[in-house]
């Protein structure tokens, strides 16, 4: 139970973490293929979980995030992480012109403000 | 009547061959806005795993086996930061439920009544929200029966932006300046941030995501431990009672 990557072959690690638990939801979903309805309860609670998980992910990216990212102040993630978000929502719900705008905001941030 | 029905065929692309419809779609996935998503996410997710110390063989591998970038990222980030396995596979195991509808929503509408096991293994096997979205959209210019190999032929193009990403952002993380190194790892949350707001077109999934974003900090200072997993189950069930509550208010 408490068997880190030091313990195994890293390719070992990504089958076990990486593929299996990801793939099996994809066997079921075939399995399934011809018998679940999109729109059950169970369904809608489901969706709604996994998309809180991916938030948190994006969370803890931009709060304890890895490598020279974290030498970019927090402010300026945040900052530039509304920008992307406000620009996305203003033009047309694109997702390019907000990773483009929020991508921008983040450099400018980092240059004016310094990356630590 | 027979012209109507030739008149409606006529309107579906035909092929020659299974082989030709799986050219097709992969020609259709650099015309899609989403290999310039997923070659962005994938720059970041190689940057990620140059970062905490995987190989290049190993990212490339992740590329294709997981197939999902939120799964990669919980993958790399776990694994690279000392997580236990339990842990990480139980996180991605979560972040993967979504396959499942997914995989339930597209097979339906895109086998033929002769498609093979195998085939319709690779589609799942292909199943991600750029796929998906494109399968739907796509799909139903195509005559029924090159359906199945048309979006695998999509799902293989999609997977290759994501491959030249995955590379890119390996090789680039470790040459780039302080400035554009930040700028990569970036692009892996603001895509995901954004592309996921861009799926919530329901109010249970929009709420879903805020509280995912307002809590997890909190979950990470209170210290309570696989606080990704004890997010998306909090926020996604609040997101899921409010929506209850307010279908039994209408």
């Amino acid at each position: 139970m408490t068997a880190t990557l030091n313990d195994i072959n890293p390719y070992l690690a990504l089958v076990l973490v990486g593929f299996l638990p990801n793939e099996v939801w994809r066997w079921l979903g075939l399995l399934f293929s011809r018998g679940l309805d999109e729109d059950a309860e169970l369904v809608v609670w489901v969706k709604a979980v996994a998309t809180a998980i991916l938030a948190a992910v994006v969370a803890q990216l931009i709060f304890a995030p890895p490598g020279a990212l974290a030498a970019v102040p927090l402010a300026v993630r945040l900052g530039a992480t509304a920008t992307g978000f406000l620009t996305f929502l203003l033009i047309r719900r694109s997702v390019f012109a907000g990773v483009v705008a929020g991508e921008i905001a983040l450099v400018a941030g980092a240059l004016t403000f310094g990356p630590g | 009547m027979h012209r109507m029905v030739r008149a409606m065929a006529q309107s579906e692309q035909h092929f020659e061959s299974s082989f030709a419809a799986f050219a097709g779609g992969l020609r259709a996935a650099p015309r899609s806005v989403f290999s310039y998503v997923l070659l962005a996410t994938y720059v970041g997710i190689g940057a990620l795993a140059h970062d905490l110390g995987f190989s290049l063989i190993w990212v490339c591998l992740s590329t294709i086996l997981v197939w999902a970038a939120p799964a990669q990222v919980i993958t790399i980030s776990t694994l690279g930061t000392g997580s236990t396995l339990v842990q990480g596979a139980i996180a991605v195991a979560l972040s993967g439920v979504r396959l499942l509808p997914m995989v339930v929503a597209l097979l339906p509408r895109v086998r033929a009544p002769d498609t093979r096991w195998r085939a319709l293994l690779l589609t799942a096997h292909l199943t991600a929200v750029s796929m998906w979205v494109e399968s739907f959209r796509l799909g139903p210019g195509i005559a029924r029966e090159w359906r199945v190999p048309f979006c695998n032929g999509l799902g293989i193009g999609l997977m290759s932006c994501a491959m030249t990403g995955t590379v890119l952002g390996f090789l680039l993380a470790g040459q780039l300046p302080g400035v554009l190194a930040a700028a990569v790892l970036f692009l892996t949350p603001i895509s995901f941030l954004v592309s996921t707001a861009n799926n919530s077109k329901l109010l249970v999934d929009r709420l879903a995501l805020a509280l995912g974003l307002g809590l997890a900090p909190v979950f990470a200072m209170a210290k309570v431990g696989l606080d990704i997993l004890v997010t998306g189950l909090v926020a996604g069930t609040i997101a899921y009672v409010v929506h209850r509550l307010r279908k039994a208010a209408q």
